[in-house]
């Protein structure tokens, strides 16, 4: 009874006649595209092929019965379907299988999805590309109104080495790089492996602790840690090692993939180090670091690409320093994009850009393998 | 068929037909809407139900706590009371119950603990302490004395010299520094009162305890976590946490530009600025709740399209049948790999608007989509417009990232789900949304979530594409602006013209809870969580 007031119901509703000048357009996609239709109506059908055939024929308005008819078409049409991909799933007929019209679709289909990918993955690396091909234009200025330069030259790359102070930036980003880098992995690998492996008994409220910590924004502390930098080093907070000990000093709250890594790794081979008569430490440095490669490249990685990309800390810490060589390559670049320096600037901006996004790029793509087990595992993993 | 007497003229089938198609379109639309409504009142149910968990939880700790020092007070009574005279006199002198039980280095250390924590409190740290505690509870000044000139003439500067005053925000850093030594202290105090009673018993009974080197040795062993976790959490607690609860007890000061040290003091205000930000008729808390509402509005946008495009990507990449996949993957990552400070800004540059007007030159997008279709993009200068770009460029870094992601999960979805679907006749959208999106929503839930509050926090994207700009003064003050997030908003107020650090610790500590939020029901439902002591 339910679905009959149902339909009764969208009757009144529809009473009024919907009818637009393409109407006729309409039903032309409808019947070119009949399987967009089905899937929507699917759910629909099952239910209401029995709610009609309760009904009585002669109450029935044009309408009803024109819906009923289609109904039934529809089934038998969905039935018929049914019976063909039941026959072409069947033992006896799978050499049949390849079908001229079936192969052709899935020609199409492929052919379709090659084309997107292409279009969609030169759509993605124009703006480097662009980048790229902006570093080598001979015409000053920001803006160029063609894609490629006019007139090609390499003295963007002569200027920023020899008239800038980026070399001195790029030197003072290797050096904090690979300072935080080494005390951000060792840091990283002692905290999960302490909690993957050793039970203590402050392990569940560190660990909680920790959670809580990363959920504040990390800049919120920066007030407070410029005040601290100052105390400790005087005279000398506005200096490489402020932000070695700004990137490593809180390390040990990314330990979360690095613990999953370690999660894995067979608890057995610890028990049995240690039955050998091995102490704790030697267990780590002997049986579970030689495993934990992938673990290790990885934290090495995230660890040495972050300092390059770093502008918000940098800033903070660098924020009126009179001499603009100790900026690392992020700020240095950034100031070059402001204002009062792009009309002269720009191009270099690009030239620098390669220099330093080519290596880190070249580093991740190397290692990207290394890079995708640690985020599927960690997000997985939650 | 009975129905084919039925004559219908064309007009009649096509009014029919479309009849039919809207009638089916409501119900599919209805029945869409029923899901989702179900959907966010689960959500809603299981937030209701984890908040509660998240107290509960909280209850048990501060409870658990709370026995554990009772136990260590009841302890601590019972020792002094059977205890000897040497047990008696560590009470006062730590270590000395340990000196001549076969444990002296370890007496001595605690000693040095002793007289370090005593000269540090007299001479530097107890000051700080009280002048730390003297108003917090009343409200008023943080310190003593402001810096001022001073009633007495200098003879040999020739002017009344300026006396420095008291430096609150040193005040509130020290204090809370102090505090937690307090702490250490304590602990290593009952620590060593316990350990001494114990050394007493070892010698009554016979036992002989450890020795220095077979207790040094131990840090390498059973105590390895110890020494693995100490430098670690040394720097943790120095430049995390430290300067974290500082900033927290900032929310609850007044200090601002007007109130900057070492030239003024601030006062505690307690929760006026919390007051001030959601009073919702001041221009600050017009501002707040605009930021807020752009803030979830992108978490939600930037989320969604990054991984539902990203998830697409996946599947067309993963598709039987495509050639180049190794060599699409790489193009498409080439955007994560590039460091952000670089392609971002590139992006912003190419967005440029130039003069704002048709004509007016501009970055390289902005003059073709004017060559091409007579209209001139304002980036950075209406506000809707700047959004949108932003939000389509974060699908740029963004879309690569869930790929990589989804395409792993999705090898890993049992194909004999397909198998059947396929037999059943079902078409491959209907497969998409049937079995693949359950399926990847299922397994990546969390990761979705924490992808959503690395939105809320995306400096990156929202600084360097538009640095928070454009502003409206009609629609926000204090330093905000259009396309500011909290944590952008965050920045400028720690930072520059438009500081205003009360304001700013006070966001972040919104930020906090909006996060907790969201966490705690990532954090109730996974079941890697629950099943981490499990694996153990």
């Amino acid at each position: 009874m339910r679905k009959k007031d149902i339909i009764l119901e969208d009757q009144k509703e529809l009473e009024t006649p919907v009818l637009h000048e393409n109407d006729v357009e309409n039903d032309v996609l409808d019947e070119q595209n009949p399987v967009s239709v089905e899937e929507a109506e699917n759910i629909v059908t099952e239910t209401e092929g029995e709610a009609v055939s309760e009904l009585d024929m002669t109450l029935l308005t044009d309408w009803e019965k024109f819906d009923a008819m289609e109904q039934a078409l529809e089934e038998e049409r969905k039935r018929q379907r049914q019976d063909r991909r039941a026959r072409r799933n069947s033992p006896a007929s799978v050499k049949k299988k390849k079908h001229a019209g079936m192969k052709f679709r899935r020609i199409f289909g492929n052919t379709v999805g090659q084309i997107v990918l292409t279009v969609l993955s030169i759509l993605w690396v124009i703006p480097l590309f662009y980048l790229f091909i902006q570093s080598f234009r001979k015409e000053p200025g920001a803006w160029s109104p063609t894609f490629f330069p006019q007139e090609w030259t390499l003295d963007n790359y002569k200027r920023l080495f020899l008239e800038t102070e980026f070399p001195r930036w790029y030197g003072n980003t290797l050096l904090i790089a690979v300072c935080s880098c080494v005390i951000t992995t060792l840091f990283v690998l002692a905290v999960a492996y302490a909690f993957s492996r050793i039970k203590f008994k402050a392990r569940k409220p560190i660990m909680n602790v920790m959670l809580i910590l990363g959920m504040f924004p990390g800049f919120m502390s920066m007030t407070a840690v410029y005040f601290l930098l100052k105390i400790l080093l005087p005279g000398y907070y506005q200096s490489h090692l402020s932000l070695i000990i700004v990137y490593s000093a809180g390390a040990a709250m990314s330990y979360y993939v690095a613990k999953g890594f370690f999660d894995t790794v067979p608890k057995s081979l610890d028990e049995a180090a240690r039955i050998d008569g091995a102490s704790r430490c030697r267990t780590f440095f002997q049986v579970i670091l030689p495993l934990s490669k992938p673990i290790i490249i990885y934290t090495i990685l995230i660890s040495f690409v972050a300092p390059w990309c770093d502008y918000i800390f940098v800033s903070y810490i660098m924020a009126g320093v009179p001499d603009i060589g100790m900026y690392t390559v992020s700020l240095g670049m950034y100031k070059w994009l402001e204002r009062e320096m792009i009309q002269q600037y720009f191009t270099i901006f690009c030239a620098a850009a390669v220099i330093v996004a080519t290596p880190i790029t070249a580093l991740f793509m190397f290692l990207q393998k290394y890079y995708v087990q640690g985020v599927t595992g960690g997000a997985v993993k939650g | 068929m009975e129905f084919e007497e039925l004559k219908l003229t064309l007009p009649q089938k096509i009014k029919y037909k479309m009849k039919r198609f809207f009638r089916k379109l409501g119900r599919n639309l209805k029945e869409l809407f029923t899901r989702l409504g179900v959907r966010i009142k689960m959500f809603f149910e299981r937030l209701g139900k984890s908040i509660k968990n998240g107290f509960i939880d909280l209850g048990k700790g501060i409870k658990g706590f709370f026995i554990a020092l009772w136990e260590r007070i009841k302890r601590y009574g019972q020792s002094f009371w059977y205890g000897n005279a040497q047990t008696k006199i560590s009470y006062l002198f730590m270590g000395v119950g340990h000196m001549g039980r076969g444990q002296t280095v370890r007496g001595v250390f605690y000693l040095l603990i002793e007289v370090a924590f005593i000269l540090y409190m007299v001479f530097f740290g107890g000051n700080y302490l009280a002048m730390f505690l003297q108003n917090i509870f009343t409200g008023g000044n943080v310190g003593r004395t402001e810096t001022h000139v001073s009633d007495v003439w200098n003879d040999e500067l020739g002017e009344y010299p300026i006396i420095e005053g008291d430096n609150s925000f040193l005040i509130v850093l020290y204090g809370i520094l102090s505090l937690l030594l307090v702490g250490f202290f304590a602990y290593f105090y009952f620590k060593s009162v316990a350990e001494s009673f114990e050394l007493e018993q070892c010698k009554i009974i016979g036992r002989k305890p450890d020795g220095f080197k077979k207790d040094a040795g131990q840090f390498l062993d059973n105590k390895f976590h110890l020494t693995l976790l100490s430098a670690p959490m040394v720097g943790l607690l120095m430049f995390t946490v430290i300067p974290l609860i500082t900033m927290i007890f900032i929310a609850f000061t007044n200090y601002d530009a007007n109130h900057e040290v070492p030239q003024h003091l601030f006062q505690w205000v307690g929760f006026e600025n919390f007051k001030d930000l959601f009073t919702s008729g001041s221009s600050l808390g017009k501002t707040f709740w605009r930021v807020l509402g752009w803030t979830l509005v992108w978490a939600v946008l930037a989320t969604f399209t990054s991984y539902f495009f990203g998830m697409l990507l996946a599947m067309l990449i993963n598709k039987k049948g495509i050639k180049f996949k190794k060599l699409y993957r790489t193009l498409f990552v080439t955007t994560i790999a590039v460091p952000q400070f670089v392609s971002l800004l590139i992006m912003s540059k190419m967005l440029d608007t130039g003069g704002g007007t048709l004509g007016s030159g501009g970055g390289i997008i902005t003059q073709l989509i004017e060559q091409i279709f007579g209209y001139h993009l304002k980036f950075g200068i209406d506000i809707q417009t700047t959004r949108i770009c932003i939000v389509l460029v974060n699908m740029w870094i963004g879309v690569p990232y869930s790929m990589l992601m989804c395409s792993g999960i999705l090898m890993n979805i049992p194909q004999d789900l397909y198998e059947s679907a396929r037999i059943d006749g079902a078409s491959p959208a209907r497969m998409f949304f049937k079995i693949t999106l359950p399926y990847m929503l299922f397994v990546t839930g969390p990761y979705l979530i924490t992808q959503f509050i690395g939105n809320i926090n995306n400096f990156n994207v929202i600084f360097l594409l538009s640095g928070g700009g454009p502003g409206d003064l009609m629609l926000y003050t204090d330093g905000a602006k259009g396309t500011d997030l909290l944590v952008t908003w965050l920045y400028k107020l720690s930072l520059g013209t438009d500081r205003n650090y009360k304001l700013a610790s006070v966001i972040g500590i919104l930020v906090f809870i909006i996060s907790a939020v969201f966490s705690l029901v990532v954090y109730n439902k996974s079941t890697a969580v629950k099943g981490e002591d499990n694996f153990q």
